[in-house]
């Protein structure tokens, strides 16, 4: 990167020495840069490889693809600029679906009144994720990963227990179904392409993380938490605080999804959403965020969840054997930590001149 | 300079009137006691110093009054009030402004973020009211300026500047942000003498503006030029308590190099 745009002072009388970064080291400041390159290659690399790739409606099915992991994502992303890690967030998505599902079909009642409740639920254990981190100082992988085997065996053995299978029975004939059908998993056409509402919910959430992240003070204190916890702490920072609401937006989240999936397919797997919470990181680190914290943004990691539909998707339609999608996925991650590693180098270096 | 502080400082502040009072204070961290029968008293218009050698107690002092740990033994009055403060914030919200020896500052942030962290201008109510960006901006820059530093940009990140650089901010922060009591932990430990110079010009200025400072260092030299009143810890204890009329700096300096231990050690050393 050269500073050839940089101006320096020419005369020492002058009274400031301020300088204008040239737009290479400004762009390079920005944690999104290197997946959005990434993101343009993929894109390019499957319209060329994948004819099926090239219609509009098949772009739509790569940003719902993108968005059921998107949405957790922008939670999971948050947490990891707030120097946290959740990997429970894959297994509390299907928690959360089944504590609806089953709750209802047993007592009979009204499905809302499971979606509010399995809420509620969600985001106790978010809350019991980040009091535990913040009150044991022992690290969240740890505590989040035995949160992780605890809630993967419940959602197994409590499903077991109660409907004597390993899925939930069908949930499409009780009352509230159309409404959080609606709300959860519907989708409209706009033309030719059929456009899933997720898509919708997820933007959404992207733009508020946005918002959250550098407009308010609480996303000044989600980076600070992240960057440097002490420092954030002895200026008056919540930190503890912050970290707790960070566990319960990624539990929110997953509840969200949770709820998709339940009334996307009317019935649920226990078994689901093992392996997801890596999708998640992945999403967020490929998207720029630190795995140390305190650095990263909302669209990063957005661009990091459209990256995982196009290749989880090009592949099938390119007609290539699904099974690489992983191989291809682990080698993206390998760059992109290079690629942030190099970044944030460049973007810390100090500027002479 | 001295507008700013003239400008934030507290108006009700009336002059020697005690801001901080710390009463047979003790500190232990579990077995380890870390300081022990501290009486020391912040007025206003005063600067008080507190000297002592490497884990003499220093900074344990400082972190009862900012708030980053709480005392376990005798009694804290911050404005006649007993207080007990469990967070950092508490103490902010009494008007008591630290610049921490560690700096406090997250380097991968923004100059301008890092200076409003924690005190952030907000538009609208709540958690997710909008943030002043550009005031905040304008204000960093313009309090950094007026302390001789221009960042080349402030939307930098506070890593990238230099140690003297981030001192400064860390102090325009405090002074901004510190209405009554501002706390400077070894302001001078890492700086040149120019800047040394500037921050203790500043000292002078916040105690004319009428608040109470507390200045650690262990540089008697920097203590005397600014200081009304001088204590000297070790070993948590404190060994000197005395206003500036009843000391002089020869006797600071002697004390601060070991005082009878050291006349001890050179008979010691002369027999051999």
């Amino acid at each position: 990167m050269s500073q050839t745009t940089q101006t320096p002072p020419a005369a020492p009388a002058e009274t400031s020495n301020r300088v204008t970064l040239g737009w290479s080291n400004r762009l390079l400041a920005r944690p999104e840069v290197g997946a959005l390159v990434a993101a343009v290659v993929i894109f390019v690399f499957f319209l060329a490889v994948a004819p099926a790739f090239r219609s509009p409606g098949s772009l739509f099915t790569v940003l719902y693809q993108s968005s059921t992991i998107g949405i957790v994502a922008v939670a999971v992303g948050m947490l990891m600029i707030g120097g946290e890690f959740d990997l429970s967030a894959g297994v509390i998505v299907t928690t959360a679906g089944l504590v609806n599902a089953m709750f209802c079909y047993q007592l009979g009642i009204n499905l809302w009144v499971g979606a509010l409740l399995s809420l509620a639920f969600s985001l106790a254990l978010g809350f019991l994720n980040g009091y535990l981190v913040v009150r044991t100082g022992i690290p969240s992988f740890l505590i989040t990963l035995g949160t992780f085997f605890v809630l993967q065996g419940a959602n197994l053995g409590v499903t077991k227990l109660v409907t004597g299978s390993v899925s939930t029975p069908n949930i499409n004939q009780m009352a509230g179904y159309s409404s959080l059908d609606a709300v959860f998993a519907s989708s409209f056409r706009v033309g030719t392409v059929t456009v899933e509402v997720t898509v919708l919910w997820w933007l959404l959430f992207v733009v508020l993380s946005a918002w959250i992240l550098q407009r308010t003070k609480v996303g000044n204190w989600i980076y600070a938490s992240g960057g440097n916890a002490d420092s954030a702490r002895a200026v008056g920072v919540p930190v503890r605080k912050v970290k707790i609401g960070l566990f319960m937006t990624v539990a929110f989240l997953g509840w969200f999804v949770g709820m998709h999936t339940l009334y996307k397919f009317d019935t649920l797997q226990a078994g689901n959403g093992i392996g997801n919470e890596f999708l998640y990181i992945i999403a967020a680190v490929v998207g720029g965020t630190l795995l140390t914290g305190g650095f990263g943004n909302a669209l990063g990691v957005a661009i990091g969840a459209f990256i995982f539909g196009m290749t989880s998707l090009g592949i099938v339609y390119a007609g290539w054997d699904p099974n690489w999608f992983r191989a291809f996925l682990g080698v993206m991650l390998l760059l992109a930590v290079m690629v942030n590693l190099y970044v944030k180098k460049l973007s810390t270096a100090r500027k002479v001149g | 300079m001295t507008d700013t502080l003239a400008g934030h400082a507290d108006p009700h502040l009336q002059s020697g009137e005690p801001l901080v009072e710390m009463r047979n204070v003790g500190k232990t961290y579990g077995a380890i006691r870390a300081l022990k029968g501290i009486n020391l008293t912040v007025r206003a218009g005063e600067v008080t110093c507190v000297l002592g050698d490497n884990g003499a107690g220093k900074s344990t002092l400082i972190k009862i009054i900012s708030g980053l740990h709480p005392h376990n033994e005798g009694s804290v009055k911050v404005d006649g009030k007993e207080v007990s403060f469990s967070s950092p914030r508490e103490s902010l919200d009494h008007g008591i402004a630290t610049v921490y020896q560690d700096l406090a500052v997250v380097p991968l942030m923004e100059v301008w973020r890092n200076f409003f962290l924690g005190s952030e201008l907000v538009s609208g109510r709540g958690p997710f009211g909008s943030l002043k960006v550009k005031d905040m901006k304008r204000i960093a820059d313009e309090e950094l300026r007026k302390m001789g530093v221009t960042v080349k940009d402030i939307n930098q990140p506070i890593g990238t500047l230099s140690g003297g650089q981030r001192q400064c901010v860390a102090i325009a922060r405090a002074v901004y942000f510190g209405a009554r009591v501002l706390i400077l932990d070894e302001p001078t430990a890492a700086l040149g003498v120019k800047q040394s110079g500037v921050v203790l010009k500043y000292t002078a200025a916040a105690r004319d503006a009428g608040l109470g400072v507390v200045f650690i260092t262990h540089n008697p030299h920097h203590a005397y030029l600014v200081g009304n009143h001088f204590v000297i810890l070790k070993l948590g204890q404190a060994v000197l308590d005395k206003k500036r009329s009843e000391v002089a700096l020869d006797e600071l300096t002697r004390q601060m190099a070991g005082g009878d231990e050291l006349t001890e050690l050179s008979h010691e050393l002369q027999q051999s």
